[in-house]
């Protein structure tokens, strides 16, 4: 880098025939004196005093000259951009969802159609909650409301039920110039606001919501990395620190990576479901305490890539904690309609804090997050989703709302989206019967899926996994033998990696390393969808199952 | 603490403890003026008298809704692709159905509702690479080089965001043009990285003067380091094409000056101007050889906003990357999977504006008619724009060669900016504001886009339909001479 520094100093500054000028400008005026450089109006010659001899011996050379220094200047040249000199920040950023391990997998794909022999036909990738991708169908309803926003001359057919219609129209008038294709206010359609709100008090049972506290997004994954954008400050100790679950799903670590935020790890208790436990929180808090300002407090619930369902009581004693230590809240609930075990219930951090009285209501900050992108839904390509803020102080939220504005606005088919979802079709609309069928069916498969998943894992010797309660994924403890955890580290693998990495070059099943999302030490995991069609999950499960006896043979 | 003192507490995040570079952040074109020009909307509606009946918002490139219809052709294959049981139903043309056959088996499970890879569709840049490779007369253009954006904003802030490091004074320095769309300047204060103005040459135009470069450039490097050169061709707000040689000589300076290009294309098919031409960066940079071919380090970006697509609310756009060193292309790779990826409607869309339909196929007869229709309207609006306003004394206005405003200079009264300076407003917003409150036009102030000192401007765009273009430009003209009768 130095080398750089110094090679961009000595290049020769001989264009000053051509940068001197007649306008002067008092803003260029004040920053050249800065620079102790002297300024003489029209169109004198400027002079720097250190390169003034430089200069004027490049002034006074020919063009040749100046050719020629071109060319010097061009064969010394290095790239601007290299890995030492890019903002170090990118560099410790991790996405392991879509890390090397699905980088291989899509490679293998691509053989496979080249014809090279592999001991599968396919590959299968359990690594990312993608239904559609998974075989799961959309929602006829949803679908039909997007095809009439995209071409409203479909408003005449008579193969679309009214209900989508009047939906079409709704949505289109809410438009500029009633297109799709128009910006949007950079917080969201107005109306879509209102939706979305009215769904969030039927969902908690009637407690308040206000269509200006909601911030529609590109995905929930953006919302999350503006309300982490818009809390992180300070520098050395007093930099925020930001509290989440390990394991956890690594677009938290990459985004406070990315924004160079600190990172709290509070562990959840895999021997109590993925518990959360409120000492494990106080510990964190109180080692982080020494070298950061802990201001943020995380939570996935259901949980991701654990799959636990929080209670309302648990839920409670967060919001007290959070409370207590002055943190603010940011309640990841994308999974919301997800929860398959019985017993379980999801509880919204809103209702909940509401149900708590004023002195909570009134004062704890939360952020709640959800997408289209999960659910019955799965339309994660349209990146739909919203944000509710809750107790944010109103000259912040001007800030945020200037924020998202440089942006322009989230895309137009995900706010849509988000409408339809968050309105569905009631009882007594002509859509309402298909709309439940469809969505009931794929809650109750998800549902089936998840029990599945976890009776097959659970027989395998030296698999442990927990009942997935809710979300989308399965997170199994695997016991790797002691001379497969040395090989992966003489190879520089985290062990978990290696398992994995091997289990899709003898299988095609693409999963993702524990470590990917964070354990505790010395334990390993692997993270896998239950979203594949149930008999291919069964293949699936019996591959693992085949996979992990002989793995744990060969190494044992 | 005990648990009752929670009711005193005080709010964690507040302006004082937030993130101070989201505090510097500005971005005019949605600023307090389109905010008022919302609530009026409101009051109109609430039946409050004004003295106008709508509000008009010149202040955004924005085309449908200015009206603009958007392309048949395009909305036809997005119905296909959203509800594809649509394909059994004849009145959808052949081709759209092909079309939209291809990009859902490119979509995993046939849905647009599945993720893509992170980069974009592969088929999808496949086509963006040939049609780059058509636009520039055959440069070979990798698929590999391009990444699909959610808009061209996206792409822009991801490229910043790569490249900015160091601190103190050897902090990444940006160049960025003045005046200047307002995404660079925002972007820039959210990253901390340092903002170095070069002036565009209103006398002459909005041209970009290389030896304006050099004098920027030598001042910054007293304290940060430059390493980025952005180019805004056809300019946004300022409307100038870029000459051939201009782009040449911009090019030699940032191969000498060891910068890394950024050229803003996103208005290139929106050259209207009698003698110009968009050239692409791409285009010039290899065919001024080797030498300059396999250095200078070059990113491009595209939009389906903008040209005669329109398309802003799809959020669909691409970069192209040249000469990017491969361990950053990882990194690249890497950080844009964290957001997982562009919107697949903005990606089919995008699809459809680089891999139109040809001249045999059924949609494009329709298709070419738009097209033509919407590029020579907006030739049109453009021509007349600049003519009626520079009939109104104390308004000058450079000719609209490109992009989708104009950028006028106005002359205000020595009593107006006194004013305005005592209400602590730019004197540009104080007029913008008063046009606004006594004639439902919304237009951006010049000082949201930046100026020399001095002088006063505001950025209007030239969408909205032809007859209400006039009443907008008449409207301006009578108020811009009772505003100087009654400051003078």
């Amino acid at each position: 880098m130095s080398i750089c520094v110094l090679r961009a100093q000595m290049l020769p500054c001989k264009t000053v025939l051509s940068w001197t000028r007649g306008t002067g400008n008092r803003c260029d005026i004040a920053r050249l004196r800065k620079c102790g450089v002297c300024y003489v109006p029209n169109l004198s010659p400027v002079s720097f005093p250190s390169r003034t001899l430089s200069n004027l011996a490049t002034a006074h050379s020919g063009l040749a000259r100046r050719e020629m220094a071109e060319n010097e200047a061009l064969s010394r040249r290095q790239k601007v951009l290299t890995i030492d000199t890019m903002n170090a920040n990118i560099k410790k950023v991790e996405y392991a969802v879509r890390g090397p391990i699905v980088q291989r997998a899509v490679q293998i794909e691509k053989e496979l159609k080249e014809g090279v022999k592999k001991p599968f036909n396919e590959v299968i990738k359990a690594n990312i909650g993608d239904a559609h991708a998974m075989g799961q169908r959309p929602v006829t309803f949803f679908r039909q409301v997007l095809a009439l926003c995209s071409y409203p001359e479909l408003l005449d057919d008579d193969k679309f039920p009214e209900d989508t219609k009047y939906r079409a129209q709704r949505i289109l008038k809410a438009c500029g110039g009633s297109s799709i294709g128009a910006y949007t206010a950079s917080q969201g359609i107005e109306c879509v606001r209102q939706d979305v709100s009215r769904y969030i008090e039927r969902r908690d049972g009637g407690v308040p919501c206000d269509p200006d506290n909601i911030y529609l997004t590109t995905g929930a994954s953006d919302g999350i990395v503006t309300m982490l954008k818009l809390l992180t400050a300070g520098e050395g100790r007093t930099r925020t620190g930001v509290m989440i679950p390990i394991p956890q799903y690594p677009l938290y670590s990459a985004a406070i990576a990315e924004l160079g935020a600190v990172q709290l790890n509070y562990y959840l208790d895999e021997d109590k479901c993925w518990g959360l436990d409120i000492s494990e929180l106080q510990r964190s808090l109180q080692a982080a305490s020494k070298h950061c300002n802990p201001r943020v407090l995380c939570i996935i619930n259901p949980g991701n890539p654990t799959g636990q369902v929080q209670s309302r009581e648990r839920i409670e004693d967060v919001i007290r904690f959070a409370a207590k230590e002055r943190l603010f809240l940011m309640a990841d609930e994308v999974y919301q309609d997800n929860v398959y075990a019985e017993g379980c219930k999801f509880y919204s951090f809103k209702k909940v804090l509401y149900e708590m009285g004023p002195e909570y209501f009134n004062t704890v900050e939360l952020a709640s997050f959800h997408s289209t992108s999960k659910c019955y839904m799965g339309e994660c390509g349209m990146r739909g989703g919203y944000m509710e803020v809750i107790n944010m102080d109103s000259e912040v939220k001007a800030q945020l709302t200037k924020l998202v504005s440089v942006r322009l606005c989230p895309p137009v088919p995900g706010q849509a989206l988000m409408a339809l979802v968050t309105n569905s079709p009631q009882p007594g609309e002509p859509s309402h019967a298909q709309f439940l069928k469809e969505r009931t069916a794929t809650l109750g498969d998800l549902a089936q899926k998840a029990k599945l998943t976890e009776e097959i894992l659970n027989t395998v010797p030296g698999i442990r996994c927990n009942p997935v309660q809710g979300a989308m994924y399965s997170f199994p403890q695997i016991t790797l033998p002691e001379r497969a955890i040395r090989e992966a580290k003489e190879k520089g693998q985290a062990p978990d990696m290696f398992y994995c990495m091997k289990l899709l070059e003898e299988t095609g099943i693409c999963l993702v390393p524990g470590s990917g999302f964070g354990q505790k030490e010395g334990t390993y995991h692997f993270r896998m969808t239950i979203l594949p069609p149930a008999d291919k999950l069964k293949i699936l499960l019996s591959k693992v199952k085949e996979f992990h006896q002989r793995f744990t043979k060969c190494y044992s | 603490m005990t648990e009752n003192s929670v009711v005193h507490r005080g709010k964690v995040l507040t302006l004082g403890t937030m993130n101070p570079s989201v505090k510097r952040v500005e971005y005019a074109v949605r600023g307090p003026i389109v905010q008022r020009a919302v609530q009026l909307e409101q009051e109109l509606k609430q039946g409050i008298q004004k003295p106008f009946t709508e509000v008009i918002k010149a202040n955004i490139g924005d085309c449908h809704a200015m009206g603009q219809q958007p392309i048949t052709f395009f909305r036809q294959v997005l119905a296909l692709c959203c509800y594809p049981d649509l394909l059994e139903d004849n009145r959808f043309p052949e081709d759209t159905k092909t079309r939209a056959r291809r990009i859902l088996q490119a979509c995993g499970g046939g849905s647009l509702g599945s993720y893509s890879a992170s980069q974009g569709i592969e088929i999808v840049r496949q086509d963006v690479a040939r049609y780059i490779e058509k636009r520039d007369g055959g440069i070979p253009c990798n698929p590999d080089n391009i990444y699909l954006t959610t808009g061209a904003s996206d792409g822009i802030t991801t490229m910043l965001k790569l490249l900015v490091s160091g601190e103190g004074s050897s902090r990444t320095g940006v160049m960025i043009s003045i005046p200047q769309y307002p995404l660079y300047s925002a972007a820039l204060a959210e990253l901390s990285a340092v903002q170095i103005s070069y002036y565009l040459d209103e006398e002459n135009c909005w041209s970009l003067a290389v030896g304006e470069l050099q004098h920027a450039l030598e001042a910054a490097r007293q304290y940060c380091r430059p390493r980025v050169l952005c180019i805004i061709n056809p300019g946004n707000p300022t409307g100038q094409v870029q000459s051939r040689q201009c782009i040449e000589d911009v090019i030699k300076f940032a191969a000498e000056q060891n910068l890394f290009l950024m050229a803003d294309e996103v208005y290139q098919d929106n050259v209207y101007a009698d003698g110009c031409r968009f050239h692409s960066f791409k285009k010039v940079l290899f065919e001024m050889g080797s030498k300059y071919s396999d250095q200078v380090e070059l990113v491009s970006f595209h939009s389906t906003s903008k040209c005669y697509m329109g398309e802003c609310g799809f959020r669909a756009g691409y970069m192209e990357v040249v000469n990017m060193d491969p361990e950053v292309k990882v990194q690249l790779t890497k950080l844009v999977s964290v957001r997982l990826c562009p919107p697949v409607p903005g990606q089919v869309l995008l699809d459809l504006v680089v891999n139109p339909p040809l001249p045999e196929e059924p949609s494009y007869r329709t298709f070419f008619e738009e097209r033509s229709a919407t590029l020579a309207m907006l030739a049109e609006k453009a021509r007349m724009t600049q003519q009626i306003l520079n009939e109104v004394p104390g308004i000058t206005c450079n000719p609209v060669q490109g992009a989708m405003y104009t950028f006028p200079r106005i002359q205000l009264p020595p009593k107006a900016i006194a004013q305005a300076k005592e209400k602590g407003q730019a004197p540009d917003m104080f007029y913008c504001m008063k046009l606004l409150e006594e004639t439902g036009i919304c237009l951006v102030p010049g000082s949201g886009f930046g100026q020399r000192d001095g002088t006063y401007h505001f950025r209007m765009t030239i969408l909205p339909p032809t007859d209400k273009l006039k009443i907008v430009l008449a409207k301006i003209k009578e108020f811009h001479q009772s505003f100087t009768e009654q400051y003078s």
